[in-house]
């Protein structure tokens, strides 16, 4: 999938390779390693947090100190827990952030939406909205072309599942971590709904003339 | 995501995309190319796919990007 090279054991930077070293001590050395790496995760998910405050400014105070030590508290227990997966092409700290940006990503959209429901509609409403993004009358009559083809294609190609997850997430921009967790499901599965009801959608609109043909 | 393109947020990107367990794998390796200067959709062309389809996973993108970026000025 990717064309960079892993990097051998002896290759890992110093900072890295004392990471690993900490951590996969026994006794007081471990126990150090495991304190110092929850307050960089800490530090990190309140970074990260603070970062999208604008996405989730109801989401303050004791109620966003709880969910940053959730989240570091759970990507601790990631990094260990996959710490044979360090291949070390990029330094420990990077990979670490990985799962405390995660953890804090899903946790922020999780507890914006609780309690909220799943938006269905893909009534003339929603698909007119769509249609208003586009800037020139020409590019309206288009657009106004492509979606109408793009609605019957929705309607007529997509399995129910593939068209709960298509309306949710790409009609009316509903997070993929929220579906996921209405469904019980988990981010990739669910993205992976959405990208083959995306490729049957795309290959229809091909076949009709609406898309270019693309090189397979 | 696009402002203009409505088809094109809706539709994504055609072509090969590593999906958010594959892209994740890698993101860390991503971004760091990325501050390094290299071109990372050349290197990583199904994970960049990934981030521009998946509005999941291009905001997590940005959070790890900035973390790696505050870290080396840090450094």
């Amino acid at each position: 999938m990717h064309t960079a090279q892993d990097a051998a054991p002896g290759q890992l930077d110093h900072e890295s390779r004392a990471w690993l070293d900490g951590l996969r001590a026994a006794g007081a050395g471990r126990s150090a390693a495991l304190e110092r790496l929850h307050d960089l995760l800490l530090r990190a998910a309140y970074a990260e947090a603070g970062r999208r405050r604008d996405l989730y400014p109801e989401i303050a105070g004791a109620e966003l100190d709880d969910l940053c030590r959730q989240a570091a508290d759970d990507a601790v227990v990631a990094v260990t827990g996959k710490l044979d997966g360090f291949r070390g092409a990029s330094r420990f700290t990077t990979w670490a952030y990985g799962f405390a940006v995660l953890e804090v990503s899903v946790k922020l959209r999780r507890h914006a939406w609780r309690g909220g429901s799943i938006p269905t509609a893909d009534d003339d409403a929603t698909w007119d909205r769509l249609a208003g993004g586009a800037t020139s009358a020409q590019a309206r009559v288009e657009s106004a072309e492509l979606l109408s083809a793009l609605r019957r294609a929705v309607a007529e190609e997509l399995s129910a599942r593939q068209r709960e997850v298509f309306v949710a997430v790409a009609l009316n921009g509903v997070e993929i971590d929220v579906v996921a967790a209405q469904l019980s499901s988990t981010r990739g599965a669910v993205y992976k709904v959405l990208h083959d009801a995306r490729q049957k959608l795309r290959a229809r609109l091909e076949r009709e003339g609406h898309l270019p043909m693309e090189v397979r | 995501m696009s402002d203009h393109d409505p088809l094109a947020d809706l539709l994504g990107t055609a072509g090969e995309d590593a999906g958010c367990e594959g892209g994740f794998t890698v993101l860390a390796e991503y971004v760091e190319a990325e501050l390094d200067g290299r071109n990372v959709v050349q290197l990583f062309p199904a994970v960049a796919a990934h981030i521009h389809n998946c509005p999941a996973c291009v905001e997590d993108y940005r959070g790890l990007l900035a973390l790696a970026r505050e870290r080396r000025g840090a450094a």
